[in-house]
């Protein structure tokens, strides 16, 4: 089963190492992982997409949470909001070609965010499932190149991964 | 004051008085300060002694081991005591110097990415940027290497920030949001524990490393239950090994009557171990009539991640084990300690006199000669588990071993860490020809702290272990185990460090040498010349079960089904 997890960090260097070296040293399989900061200097937070039954779930879980600079998991098995940002240069030959294509971008709703003389460039934002549609749809004019951030997600309404910012005395 | 200045102030606030280590170059400014403070070092041959040494002084006194090493090559020696420290939750804190900060990472001389390496390696990791950074990374290294699960903590710092200036303070706030162990078990759930156990017809107590500081607890809860005790590898010593409620230790070459306790129980009570293969055997096998299985572990990831737990108890065995005792009763077990006293005593530990001296015979002549009073610590292989099976301990503490990683090498370090630590004890390290070859230049550091070890080795020129698998399960093909016929004369090459040397070979000379090494003041190593086709019985195969326990050498075949 695919599972999309957030994990609050603390933005020290090689956080990111930590969590790729467990992964890859565990037997997990991580198909993507996006990071960013987050409003509160020094925490960042990270999307992880992984699959596996419950059991290697609950591992990967409780093995990131043994992380020092890990401060929070979750599992978004709760209602939630999926994105992933995807840019794709797409080969036009032809103006025929170039109303096909802005035909796919219009029911998708991308953006042109370049425009040459035989290529495109579109943005695309959604889950993962509307951009692989999006890329099986452009798939016949010709991709030229495809980047793809990997999806982040959020819980939606009240539920949040926010922690105390105070720091503890040991 | 200097960085390096700092750093030993930041580990004399930590209470440190024992150092083991190696110098060199880019570790030169903290030896130097060391000339000027009260903390003792020790110097080691080889920085794997080192590391070793620092893990026994840690798992023997329950204080947090420090080891120090040079940047690149001699904080690579590092490398397997660290792994071992951690699959033994042993807390350790290694400090190494690095390249100063201008040179990293552009592969000048000596430089090595050491937190790089060692990130699966160790609990957690540091590399030091700034030197007003050095007391709060010794404090949060401290903390997490002896807090929680403990485990091994690397500092690495860079030679210039050794020798910049420090104008910090020693009154740190440790910033560990993310870390905050729980150590108070769940009440439900101890709740839970008491009952199933109640309800219990054939439950066992078993018992790990995790329960070494529990032992009072421990000893406690089994006399008012009544429950019969196993205890790992790691956990030797944690109860007492003459108790008449243990049952020895379970496994691959544990005994009978633990291994059937555990096939046949109902409940099973674990406490501070992780169900390492060695003791599970094949796991969808394992302990097939537990209905209930209570896990109790410092680190919530242990539980669960290989057998299934019913009771799940996070938390400090000791405060749990506490909490247990105030609702225990005395549990109705007398049918089932009569199956138990009935494997016990039909399938003792035992061997097959044979005409020559036999390893087996070594160490029981050392455990009656002492009463057991002693700190054993073994290499790894045959006479590892030889000593686990005949030199049962009574004291926590006191059984010294590498269980996760299987450590060849540890025996020496480990003895020297031991007595560093406990100079009052006696002890013995039973090592076996190859393991003791891994690390025997440590010889010099006892000569150097006249540190009164007893090195025990029992001599089978083989690398046994390896040989008895290619035996049981390679057709007797001998690949590459053979040693007797480079073996050093072990006595001769202990006198030639200034160590006393013993030597027995033949089995009437038994009881002279065990005298002769016992009697002598000062260290000395002992070559016990040993039967060289023995085999660790009873034996299940890897990823056997309990059901397929060999007793005897199939050559003399007796099998015992569960
Ligand atoms: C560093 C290391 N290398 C290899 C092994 C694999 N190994 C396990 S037991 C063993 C043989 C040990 O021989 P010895 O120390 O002479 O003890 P014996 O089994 O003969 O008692 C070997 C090679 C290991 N455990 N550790």
């Amino acid at each position: 089963m695919r599972h999309i997890i957030s994990v609050l960090v603390q933005d020290h260097p090689r956080v990111l190492n930590r969590i790729t070296g467990l992964f890859a040293r565990r037997g997990f399989n991580l198909e993507s992982l996006a990071v960013g900061t987050t409003h509160v200097p020094g925490l960042s937070r990270i999307s992880l997409v992984v699959s596996g039954d419950d059991r290697t779930l609950e591992q990967v879980e409780k093995q990131l949470n043994r992380l020092i600079e890990v401060l929070k998991v979750t599992d978004h098995a709760e209602p939630h909001v999926e994105r992933e940002l995807c840019l794709v240069k797409v080969h036009v030959a032809g103006v025929e070609e170039r109303l096909a294509v802005k035909d796919i971008q219009e029911a998708f709703r991308a953006r042109v965010v370049d425009v040459a003389q035989r290529s495109l460039i579109l943005e695309l934002t959604g889950d993962s499932g509307k951009i692989d549609s999006f890329l099986e749809a452009l798939r016949p004019y010709g991709i030229l190149e495809v980047m793809r951030t990997g999806a982040v997600a959020m819980s939606r309404g009240e539920r949040t991964l926010k922690v105390r910012e105070k720091r503890e005395a040991v | 004051m200097k960085g390096a200045e700092a750093l030993l102030r930041a580990l004399e606030r930590e209470g440190v008085e024992v150092v083991f280590g190696h110098p060199g170059g880019a570790i030169m400014p903290v030896y130097d300060a060391l000339y000027d403070s009260r903390i003792r070092h020790i110097l080691v041959r080889h920085e794997q002694g080192g590391v070793h040494a620092a893990t026994a002084y840690a798992r023997a006194s329950g204080r947090v081991g420090v080891v120090m090493a040079t940047s690149g090559p001699g904080a690579l020696n590092l490398v397997t005591g660290l792994a071992d420290a951690l699959m033994d939750s042993t807390p350790l804190v290694a400090i190494t110097g690095n390249v100063p900060r201008a040179l990293i990472g552009t592969d000048a001389f000596q430089e090595a990415d050491v937190t790089g390496v060692t990130m699966p390696i160790t609990k957690h990791n540091y590399l030091v940027q700034d030197v007003n950074d050095l007391p709060r990374v010794v404090r949060e290294a401290f903390h997490i290497a002896a807090t929680g699960r403990p485990g091994p903590v690397l500092i690495d710092i860079p030679k210039d920030v050794q020798l910049a200036e420090f104008t910090g303070s020693f009154e740190v706030v440790p910033d560990l949001p993310g870390y905050k162990p729980t150590t108070k078990g769940h009440p439900k759930q101890i709740e839970r524990a008491l009952d199933a156990l109640e309800k219990a017809e054939r439950p066992v107590l078993m018992v790990g490393g995790g329960a070494q500081h529990a032992h009072g607890e421990l000893l406690a809860f089994a006399e008012r239950t009544g429950l019969p005790v196993i205890t790992t590898l790691m956990g030797l010593g944690a109860f007492p090994g003459n108790h008449p409620l243990w049952l020895g230790m379970p496994g691959m070459h544990g005994t009978v009557a633990a291994n059937r306790a555990l096939h046949h129980a109902d409940v099973i009570l674990a406490v501070g171990l992780r169900f390492d293969d060695r003791v599970t055997g094949k796991v969808a096998r394992f302990a097939p009539h537990a209905h209930t299985i209570i896990h109790v572990d410092i680190d919530p990831a242990e539980i669960g991640k290989l057998v299934r737990t019913h009771v799940p108890i996070v938390g400090d065995s000791r405060l749990v084990l506490r909490e247990m005792l105030k609702g225990a009763k005395p549990l109705r077990l007398a049918a089932w300690w009569r199956e138990l006293e009935e494997w016990r005593t039909r399938h003792p530990l035992r061997w097959r006199p044979k005409p020559h001296l036999q390893s087996q015979e070594v160490i029981r002549a050392f455990h009656e000669a002492t009463g057991g009073r002693a700190i054993v610590t073994t290499g790894v292989g045959q006479h590892q588990m030889f000593a686990a099976q005949f030199f049962p301990v009574t004291r926590p503490r006191s059984f010294l071993t590498s269980g996760g990683l299987g450590t060849m090498g540890v025996g020496l370090p480990f003895a020297i860490g031991a007595k560093v630590a406990r100079p009052e004890e006696l002890v013995i390290d039973f090592d076996g020809d190859g393991s003791f070859q891994m690390t025997l230049q440590e010889l010099a550091t006892l000569v150097k702290y006249r540190l009164d070890v007893k090195v025990v080795i029992l001599n089978n020129g083989y690398l046994g272990m390896v040989r008895q698998w290619q035996d049981l399960f390679h057709a007797r093909r001998y690949s590459e185990v053979y040693l007797a016929d480079s073996n050093p004369d072990f006595a001769k090459l202990a006198e030639a460090y200034g160590v006393q040397g013993v030597k027995v070979e033949r089995k009437e000379d038994l009881m002279r040498g065990v005298e002769a090494v016992l009697a002598a003041s000062g260290p000395v190593v002992a070559e016990f010349k040993v039967y060289q086709e023995e085999g660790v019985f009873p034996m299940i195969p890897a990823g056997g079960a309990a059901e397929d326990m060999i007793i005897e050498h199939p050559a003399e075949r007796e099998e015992v089904g569960a």
